[in-house]
């Protein structure tokens, strides 16, 4: 592992606790988004791993793997995990890693504010999987928490959850909140303030342009999920009744605040997944992403629709009928600037001479694991559809499409595509392919039957089944995937273990890039450039590869 | 070869400004999951005390009043170190520092009735409930405010203030000031105004 935590050009003659050190007080970017990924990536095994309990659980009716209550916890557990301790800071480690490299910047605009998120978001991880040892309280009641991801009231007053593992839930992700705070107003001053002279907002690569709304998007959501939480900690630990029925409180206040907050958050999750796939599939198609302005566009409509969408979590719920047409009117309109993208990448794509490297392998993989999910996001918009299908299977297989098929697809791509950036070293070829291919037919194996048993009528965070329900053979198969799936994540864990020890040297720009974070040395220095650069088009490494016929020619 | 191009544009805002806009910018989306949740609560309270029944006008209105003159001191101290004024400058942060001061001594003075004389806790009813999360998160953020004037305060004092750097710096803190101040105004007319109609 020396190679993927200490650049060579430092490492040479420190010893281990002394590079620890340094990684422990480093402001760079470069190294807190590296140390994002990989906490990131722990995260994601741990994650995992409670998946594949539940999925153990399910593989045949009335199984007793796991008790009711456990079962209850590794739900809980495995979702905010996945949205909060591996999406999050995911993007926030490849913002930070590639947004200064990429605008010509020598690092973001608050450094050290930028190593305090880093530092909130583990303690916040931490602090949730503490209360697998400290949520039993005073009450000797409790454990992890088993509210769900999105804890609705009054499940989680103190009533029906007794103990501390709530107040974990809370603590953990209000901490973690405001790392990603912190992280989005760097971004959003980095991307503003810090681009290098001739960036202009529309030179900008496509994956700044994600990070800015995103950034934008994370200010206007998370405040609110943090007000609600904190009115959730008032009402648990000093008797306030926001969320009480019992003195007129409304639970139904909980899922608009909630809700808020969750919808955008599925776009915080996956517009830096857009902004991998549209730097990817340009570089592979050896063609100029394919309508930037549309794109840029279509990203803002995103960030903009996105806040308006919330209550088709809530169709079931029982607001007014015209209120859930108004939230499935804005929800299909949502799908429009999204399948502008998806038609914009396929464009590219046409009639390039498309390189199928690994990283490439992903996002071609992420457009069409991605389209199912959007398609089946598209049928679940229409009320009449959802009261027949919500909280079923089908919409735990919708959005496993979406943010595995899609987000998931789309980070393996980006961690292979910038790996020689940030190590100096090629990841392994081949493992690369065994990779993509396991993961691709373990996640279909596990996520496709889902739509099947959800429309068969099983629903959502059940523990067990009757046997006579037609449900056996779907979550037999579902169950079966997952050793595919656990399979290719091992090789593709294995394949970055082994390349950052003896892969075969990078090079500046192996893949023949555009964008300016290949201009610099691989890895980059600390100070990323040493004269800032001048950027003179979209592709200002393009004008000087070609100096005959540089871009800004025709811009 | 790219010499062709025009010059490269190199204007960029302030990264203090666009920063501290950022944190404005979010602290007033948390309040206003506060305020919708005011709002929405309004007349619901399964039990006694109402607004109406406990909530005092007049002092309330005096506490504002310090509060929102504090936005003008503030500004004047800010003027008064662009130009060097120093002890200028220590008078109106001082001033804008008792100001504030007075407005959180205003507050206590009456949680402090409201809680000993007329029974009113958070956990009385959703009145209580809601009254105290979002004025006590106004409060307290008008201690933090506090805590980063009194900071300068001190700096000036001691004489470390340099008019040229620090200027933009306090100009941002000002800006968190008047934040504080327009939230009071939203707080103002969600809680003395339209919670107290019959």
């Amino acid at each position: 592992m020396s190679t993927l935590h200490a650049p060579s050009h430092t490492a040479a003659g420190t010893s281990l606790l002394e590079r620890l050190h340094g990684w422990a007080i480093t402001v760079d970017h470069k190294r807190l988004g590296i140390m994002y990924v990989v906490a990131a990536l722990l995260f994601f095994v741990v994650g995992g791993l409670e998946a594949a309990a539940m999925r153990l659980q399910l593989i045949k009716p009335m199984n007793d793997f796991l008790t009711p209550q456990g079962f209850n916890q590794m739900f809980t557990m495995h979702g905010t995990t996945m949205v909060f301790l591996v999406g999050m800071p995911m993007l926030a480690g490849f913002g930070n890693f590639l947004v200064p490299l990429m605008i010509g910047a020598r690092d973001m605009a608050f450094p050290r504010l930028n190593a305090f998120g880093f530092w909130l978001f583990l303690l916040g991880g931490l602090l949730l999987y503490f209360s697998w040892i400290g949520g039993d309280g005073l009450y000797g009641a409790g454990g992890a928490p088993d509210v769900g991801w999105f804890a609705y009231s009054p499940l989680t007053s103190k009533t029906f959850s007794r103990g501390n593992s709530t107040d974990y839930w809370i603590l953990g992700i209000m901490v973690s909140g405001f790392g990603s705070l912190s992280a989005a107003i760097n971004f959003v001053t980095t991307i503003l303030c810090m681009r290098c002279p001739g960036m202009t907002l529309m030179r900008m690569p496509l994956m700044v342009w994600m990070m800015l709304v995103v950034g934008f998007l994370v200010l206007v959501a998370l405040p609110v999920l943090t007000a609600a939480q904190v009115m959730l900690l008032l009402d648990r630990s000093l008797g306030a009744h926001f969320f009480d029925p019992q003195q007129a409180g409304s639970a139904l206040l909980w899922q608009h605040l909630f809700w808020f907050f969750g919808h955008p958050e599925v776009y915080i999750l996956i517009l830096p997944g857009f902004g991998f796939v549209s730097e990817i599939v340009p570089v592979f198609s050896r063609k100029v992403i394919f309508g930037y302005t549309l794109m840029v566009a279509a990203t803002v409509g995103i960030g903009f629709i996105s806040l308006g969408v919330w209550a088709h979590h809530m169709f079931v719920v029982g607001l007014p009928p015209w209120l859930n047409a108004l939230f499935a009117a804005s929800t299909f309109l949502i799908s429009v600037p999204t399948g502008i993208k998806i038609f914009n990448w396929i464009a590219t794509m046409w009639g390039g001479r498309i390189r199928f490297d690994t990283p490439m392998l992903y996002c071609t993989g992420f457009l069409g694991m991605f389209v199912i999910g959007g398609l089946t996001g598209i049928m679940l918009a229409a009320v009449p559809f959802t009261t027949q299908l919500s909280d079923s299977y089908f919409v735990v297989g919708h959005f496993h499409y979406v943010l595995f098929g899609g987000l998931v697809f789309a980070i393996l791509g980006a961690v292979t595509y910038w790996f020689p950036k940030a190590t100096g070293r090629m990841m392994d070829e081949g493992l690369g392919r065994w990779s993509f291919w396991l993961i691709l037919l373990g996640f279909n194996l596990v996520f496709l039957p889902m739509h099947f048993s959800g429309m068969l009528g099983m629903p959502r965070r059940i523990y067990t089944y009757q046997p006579d329900r037609g449900w056996e053979m779907w979550n037999l198969v579902t169950t079966a995937g997952v050793p595919v799936q656990m399979l290719g994540v091992a090789v593709f864990v294995w394949n970055m273990i082994r390349s950052s020890l003896k892969g075969p040297v990078a090079g500046d720009d192996p893949w023949d890039a555009w964008t300016l974070e290949w201009a610099t040395s691989s890895p980059p220095p600390e100070h990323n450039f040493d004269r800032i650069p001048t950027c003179t088009s979209a592709r200002p490494l393009w004008d000087r590869k070609h100096p005959d016929d540089p871009d800004c020619h025709y811009e | 070869m790219n010499a062709a191009t025009a010059q490269p544009d190199t204007w960029r805002p302030s990264r203090g400004k666009v920063g501290m806009a950022c944190l404005i910018f979010m602290e007033s989306l948390f309040f206003s999951g506060f305020i919708i949740a005011y709002l929405f609560y309004i007349g619901k309270s399964a039990v006694g005390p109402w607004p109406r029944d406990v909530l005092e006008l007049k002092p309330v209105l005096v506490n504002s009043v310090a509060l929102l003159s504090s936005s003008f001191t503030v500004v004047a101290a800010v003027r008064a170190l662009e130009r060097g004024r120093m002890e200028a400058m220590k008078f109106w942060l001082l001033a804008t520092i008792g100001l504030g001061a007075w407005f959180l001594w205003g507050t206590w003075s009456e949680w402090r009735g409201l809680i000993e004389d007329k029974g009113l806790t958070i956990a009385t009813n959703l009145f209580g409930t809601t009254f105290y999360s979002l004025v006590g998160f106004h409060a307290f953020h008008v201690f933090a405010g506090l805590l980063a004037l009194g900071t300068i305060l001190l700096l000036g004092v001691l004489g470390r203030l340099k008019p040229r750097r620090d200027t933009i710096r306090f100009e941002l803190i000002s800006w968190y000031w008047h934040f504080v101040d327009v939230v009071w105004i939203f707080v103002f007319t969600t809680v003395y105004i339209v919670g107290m109609r019959p």
